[in-house]
């Protein structure tokens, strides 16, 4: 019973780590909270829905395209509602964050409706995997392979590469950077790009886990994506990953004891808890106030 | 003079009072926000938990204790505001970003535990009678938004609205000037959800029905960009926003499928082309006191404050 949870927990939890790397990039990169991220993620959803039911594609290939489909929408949502209030108060940014996750979320219930969509039963190969008494889905596996490839190739991507330097660079110190001829632009660009890109795939393994997709989910979904990027620490990568695991765990094993009605609370009660207790999260740096 | 005042009401079309009292419901709600993030800098993404509070105590005060609604507005302005006093009190040590995150997880709490409570009926709302009034209840709502605005527009101008402004525009050089930041923003907190409080019993009592799901993220975020609409800080503003986010989804009726996505693009062209609100920097009572030939006045700075 104890890894049957568990192993739940983690699933669930990939899916968050996915959806919360992209707003600790973000964050990391320009302070902003992407409110629209969550919207990214359930366009992902649909466009690989759409992809699967219509064109009878490989769930792989869906993914792939619809990574690359909110890839665009992303740089092109920083494009519009974002690039011109970078030197704004950090509010007005906000409030046009949430401009864009009404428009998009609303756009999506105009084009699929407000009923929740299903994934056709032949889009993934579903069979269960007993361990003793622990039954893992080949599903539940598929995610959690999917998200940890994604993640080392994220960590790969800022580690290893040219861009990836500039990303750290620019978060470390925007200014500075800019100053040592990184086009900052493109950088920003580039970890919108890479962001969306991952919420996309979230998007989808959310869809096939529940086999629905409708135009709210971006919002709780965001929200808890958010505390758990929060909860790792934001602007940390690894934070986010950990942050991700630790809160589908968590949800999966308070519902489990019985207190399933309380399930949108747990997230933000742990995440109010750990800003209380450790206000820059698990894995984050300690901000020095200066005058 | 009630039967007079119950005749003036008859003249109104009932549409447009309906959506007039609306405003008047939502002045307090965006004044108290205007108070926590516009005077004091603090930003809460969580102000409908307020609201919903204060709609839950009187609704609750109404059908189980049968108190009087003026008694009701009072308390749960003030159960609204001991909440806000009890959680700013550890929360509001976090600055910035992670306040908001944290108001926002605190509204997500409530309505939970609310969607979860018995007295509050659980996820099926409570439908709340028809208190008994003395006069009809757009005169109160019209004297609750008065009440708000004459309240807030004291504090600006008051030596805690200054300490206040002080935190918001600097919080370490305020400490440094004797002003203890954390007392003053739980204060300050405490303010804007005691009117939020009183918004809700207002709105429950009008509405005659209430959900703790209306009280989610979005309505935070419509309260806030009430605030924005108008520019952060300025009271005239925040009643001109107030009025504008409430009217303009019946202005929007006529295409009623396209109205949150055009409310969404509206928010997002308002903050590229006027990040600071509508009235943002604009000093209202400055133009005015100019406009009437009242130059003199201004000197006085109580239109500076508007800012």
């Amino acid at each position: 019973m104890f890894f049957q949870q568990l192993i739940n927990g983690i699933a669930l939890g990939c899916t968050y780590a996915l959806i919360a790397l992209g707003y600790t990039m973000v964050y990391g990169i320009i302070s902003l909270i992407n409110f629209a991220h969550g919207e990214i993620f359930m366009a992902g959803a649909f466009v690989g829905l759409l992809l699967i039911s219509y064109l009878k594609l490989n769930i792989f290939l869906a993914m792939l395209i619809a990574m690359c489909f909110c890839m665009v929408l992303g740089v092109l949502i920083e494009l519009v509602a974002y690039r011109r209030l970078r030197r704004s108060s950090r509010l007005s940014a906000l409030i046009s964050a949430i401009g864009v996750s009404i428009f998009l979320s609303s756009l999506a219930q105009m084009i699929f409706g407000a009923d929740a969509k299903g994934f056709p039963d032949t889009a993934f190969p579903l069979r269960l995997i007993h361990f003793g008494d622990t039954e893992i889905s080949t599903l539940q596996l598929a995610i959690i392979a999917i998200s940890a490839l994604l993640m080392l190739a994220l960590q790969f991507i800022v580690h290893e590469t040219r861009i990836g330097k500039a990303m750290r660079a620019t978060s470390e110190d925007y200014t500075a950077a800019a100053l040592m001829g990184i086009n900052v632009n493109r950088v920003i660009s580039f970890t919108f790009a890479l962001g969306s890109a991952l919420a996309a795939a979230g998007g989808v393994l959310v869809g096939l886990l529940f086999n629905a997709v409708t135009f709210n989910m971006g919002l709780m979904a965001g929200l808890k994506a958010f505390a758990a990027a929060v909860l790792g620490g934001i602007g940390s990568i690894p934070g986010a990953m950990l942050g991700g695991v630790l809160l589908g765990v968590t949800e999966v094993f308070g519902v489990a004891i019985g207190y399933s009605s309380y399930r949108d609370a747990i997230a933000f009660t742990i995440l109010v808890l750990v800003l209380l207790f450790r206000p820059t999260g698990l894995l984050g740096r300690k901000i020095q106030k200066k005058v | 003079m009630t039967e007079l005042l119950r005749s003036a009401i008859g003249l109104v079309d009932p549409y447009a009072m309906q959506v007039m009292v609306n405003i008047g419901i939502a002045i307090p709600l965006a004044l108290g926000l205007n108070v926590i993030t516009g005077l004091t800098g603090q930003l809460s993404l969580g102000h409908a938990a307020f609201m919903s509070i204060g709609a839950f105590v009187s609704a609750i005060c109404t059908i189980r204790l049968g108190l009087p609604f003026e008694l009701n507005l009072a308390i749960s302005g003030l159960v609204a505001a001991g909440v806000g006093a009890l959680i700013g009190f550890p929360i509001l040590r976090l600055s910035g970003d992670y306040l908001a995150v944290c108001t926002l997880g605190f509204a997500e709490i409530v309505k939970v535990v609310f969607l979860n409570l018995d007295v509050t009926n659980r996820a099926f709302g409570l439908s709340v009678p028809q208190p008994e009034l003395l006069v009809p209840m757009p005169y109160y709502v019209l004297g609750v938004a008065v009440l708000s605005i004459l309240f807030v527009a004291s504090l600006h101008s008051s030596r805690f609205g200054r300490a206040l402004k002080a935190i918001r525009e600097d919080e370490i050089a305020a400490e440094a000037m004797g002003i203890d930041p954390a007392r003053y923003k739980v204060r300050s907190f405490a303010i804007g959800a005691f009117l939020a409080g009183i918004g809700g019993a207002l709105y429950a009592h009008f509405l005659g029905y209430i959900n703790p799901s209306d009280f989610g993220f979005l309505k935070s975020v419509d309260i806030l960009g009430m605030v924005v609409l108008g520019g952060l800080g300025s009271i005239p503003g925040t009643v001109i926003g107030a009025a504008i986010l409430t009217a303009a989804p019946e202005f929007l009726r006529f295409m009623a499928q396209y109205r949150m996505l055009v409310y969404g693009a509206l928010l997002v062209c308002l903050m590229v082309f006027r990040p600071n609100g509508l009235l943002g920097g604009v000093n209202v009572t400055g133009l005015l006191l100019r406009a009437a030939g009242r130059n003199k006045l201004d000197t006085r700075g109580k239109g500076r404050d508007e800012l």
